[in-house]
C-alpha cells in the first residue's frame, strides 16, 4: 500500500494503531492528534473517503466501524483500535450501479459517503422496518442532487438485491 | 497530547484521579472543532472508548440503566427500552444521523453540558439520575440538581459519569418537540419534553436557558386546571422559569414565542386522548 504522509510532523510521541482495513490487518503509528479520515488518506493512500465540512454534519467521510457508518472526520484514530474499518475501496462499482442511472451523483463529493451508508443500509433490510430509507440516509447532504436522484438509486439497489 | 486507553472502569478511575486528561466517549462533541482549534491537541485525553463494560444497558425492578458508552443507536435499536421510555427514541432519532447515533453517548450529552442537548431533556423528564464515581467513592445526583451554570455541573475532576438510571414508571402523555432550521441534522433552536402521568406534569426546556431545565412555574400553571386559551398564556409562566438569549442560532424573542406555542399545542394535543 502507498503510504504518503502528509501529516505535519509533530514532537508528540506517536502512538501504534492495530486495525482491520477492509478485511486486511495494518498497524499505523499515527500522531495522537490524527483523525481516522487524516490516517485513512494521507497515512494509508485510501483517498476515495472525501472530507466535507470537517464537523460531522456532511457524511461525506462515512466510513463503517465495526459494521455501522460514521463520520471518519470525528473518530480520533487511536479510537479504532482493534476495530473493523470499512472504505469506500471495499466496494464493488458494479454493485452500485443504480445510483450512477438515477441522477445520484453530480459533483461527486458526497457519492463515496452516500455510498457506504446505501450498501449499510442494503446489508441491513431490517432496518426499513422501523427507520424510512430518507432517514437512514438523513447524515449525508448533498448540494447538487435535490436527494430524490439518490433515494431512487439506493431504492433501485435495494430491489436489485432482493431479486 | 497522551492519551490513557484504560480497558476497564477501575484503571480509568486511577487515570482520573492522577492525571488531569479530559475524559472523551464517542468523540462527536469533542472533535468538531478539532482541526482548527489546536489547543485541543496540547491537552491530555483519558479514551473511555475500551472500556466494555460501561457500555451495558441493564434492566433492574424499578429501574434502566445506561451505562456511560451506551450510545443513541444502542437505544434506537433496543425494543425494549423503546416500549419502556418512547421519548428516548424520539429524542434520538434526531440527533444528527446514523453517523452520530452510532458514536454519540447519552452520558456524553450530559456532561458536554450544552444548552441544546437533545438526550438531556428526555432523560430530565423520565426523572433520570446520572451515577458518579470517582476511585474512592460512589453517589447518585437527580439529573435536574446536576447543573449549576452554563457548562457547570456537579462533576469533580477526579469523578466519572458512570451510568445513567431512569425510573420504570408508566406515563399517560409523554412528548417531546425540537425546533430547528430542519428537520435533520440540525441543533435545537428550542426545545421541549413533557411527561405527564396522569396526576402531574414534568416539563424541560432546552435551548431558552443556561442550562436544560425542569419549569416549576409551567408544570404548575398547566396543572392549576385554568384553563389556557392561547400560547400566550403560557409567556409569564415561560418568562418565570427560562431566560433566552439572541445567539448565532435564534432569537430570544422568537425563542420565547415558539415555545409558547409548542407547549400549548403539545398539552392541548395530549390532553385530548
Amino acid at each position: 500500500m502507498d503510504a504518503e504522509v502528509t501529516t505535519p510532523p509533530t514532537s508528540r510521541p506517536p502512538i501504534e494503531v492495530p486495525f482491520t482495513l477492509n478485511g486486511m490487518e495494518v498497524t499505523v503509528s499515527i500522531d495522537p492528534a490524527e483523525r481516522l479520515l487524516d490516517t485513512l488518506r494521507y497515512r494509508l493512500g485510501m483517498t476515495g473517503t472525501k472530507e466535507g465540512c470537517g464537523e460531522g454534519e456532511c457524511g461525506a467521510c462515512t466510513v463503517h466501524v465495526d459494521d455501522v457508518p460514521v463520520n471518519s472526520c470525528l473518530i480520533p484514530t487511536y479510537q479504532v483500535r482493534n476495530a473493523q474499518v470499512r472504505t469506500i475501496e471495499s466496494i464493488d462499482p458494479s454493485d452500485v450501479g443504480a445510483l450512477l442511472g438515477s441522477g445520484a451523483t453530480q459533483c461527486g463529493a458526497c457519492t463515496p459517503g452516500v455510498v457506504m451508508t446505501a450498501v449499510w443500509v442494503r446489508e441491513h433490510p431490517e432496518l426499513l422496518e422501523t427507520h424510512t430509507l430518507r432517514e437512514l440516509m438523513a447524515g449525508n447532504l448533498c448540494r447538487c442532487t435535490g436527494y430524490d436522484g439518490i433515494i431512487d438509486g439506493v431504492r433501485q439497489s435495494l430491489e436489485e438485491r432482493q431479486q | 497530547m497522551t492519551v490513557f486507553m484504560p480497558t476497564t472502569l477501575t484503571e480509568a478511575l486511577e487515570i482520573r484521579r492522577d492525571q488531569d486528561a479530559t475524559p472523551m466517549a464517542g468523540g462527536t462533541d469533542l472533535l468538531v472543532h478539532w482541526p482548527e482549534q489546536l489547543d485541543l491537541h496540547d491537552r491530555d485525553y483519558l479514551d473511555l472508548w475500551g472500556i466494555d463494560e460501561l457500555r451495558r444497558i441493564e434492566w433492574s425492578d424499578d429501574t434502566l440503566e445506561l451505562g456511560a458508552l451506551a450510545t443513541y443507536w444502542d437505544v434506537i435499536t433496543d425494543v425494549k427500552v423503546g416500549a419502556a421510555f418512547p421519548l428516548l427514541i424520539d429524542a434520538a432519532r434526531q440527533i444528527g444521523a446514523v453517523q452520530i447515533q452510532s458514536r454519540g453517548t447519552w452520558a456524553g450529552n450530559i456532561a458536554n453540558g450544552s444548552p441544546a442537548a437533545d438526550g438531556v431533556p428526555v432523560l430530565m423528564a423520565y426523572d433520570a439520575s446520572v451515577v458518579i464515581a470517582s476511585h474512592d467513592v460512589r453517589r447518585q445526583v437527580p439529573l435536574e440538581r446536576f447543573y449549576s451554570g452554563y457548562k457547570e455541573m456537579d462533576l469533580a475532576p477526579d469523578e466519572l459519569i458512570v451510568a445513567i438510571r431512569i425510573p420504570n414508571r408508566t406515563y399517560r402523555h409523554e412528548r417531546f418537540v425540537k425546533v430547528g432550521s430542519r428537520r435533520a441534522q440540525a441543533i435545537a433552536k428550542v426545545g421541549a419534553a413533557i411527561v405527564s402521568n396522569g396526576s402531574g406534569w414534568r416539563v424541560v426546556a432546552s435551548s431558552v436557558a443556561p442550562t436544560i431545565r425542569r419549569c416549576p412555574t409551567i408544570e404548575a400553571r398547566i396543572s392549576d386546571g385554568e384553563s389556557l386559551s392561547s400560547p400566550a398564556d403560557l409567556l409569564p409562566a415561560i418568562r418565570a422559569d427560562v431566560s433566552p438569549i439572541d445567539d448565532l442560532r435564534s432569537t430570544a424573542a422568537y425563542r420565547e414565542r415558539v415555545m409558547s406555542r409548542v407547549l400549548y399545542y403539545a398539552i392541548e394535543e395530549m390532553s385530548h386522548r
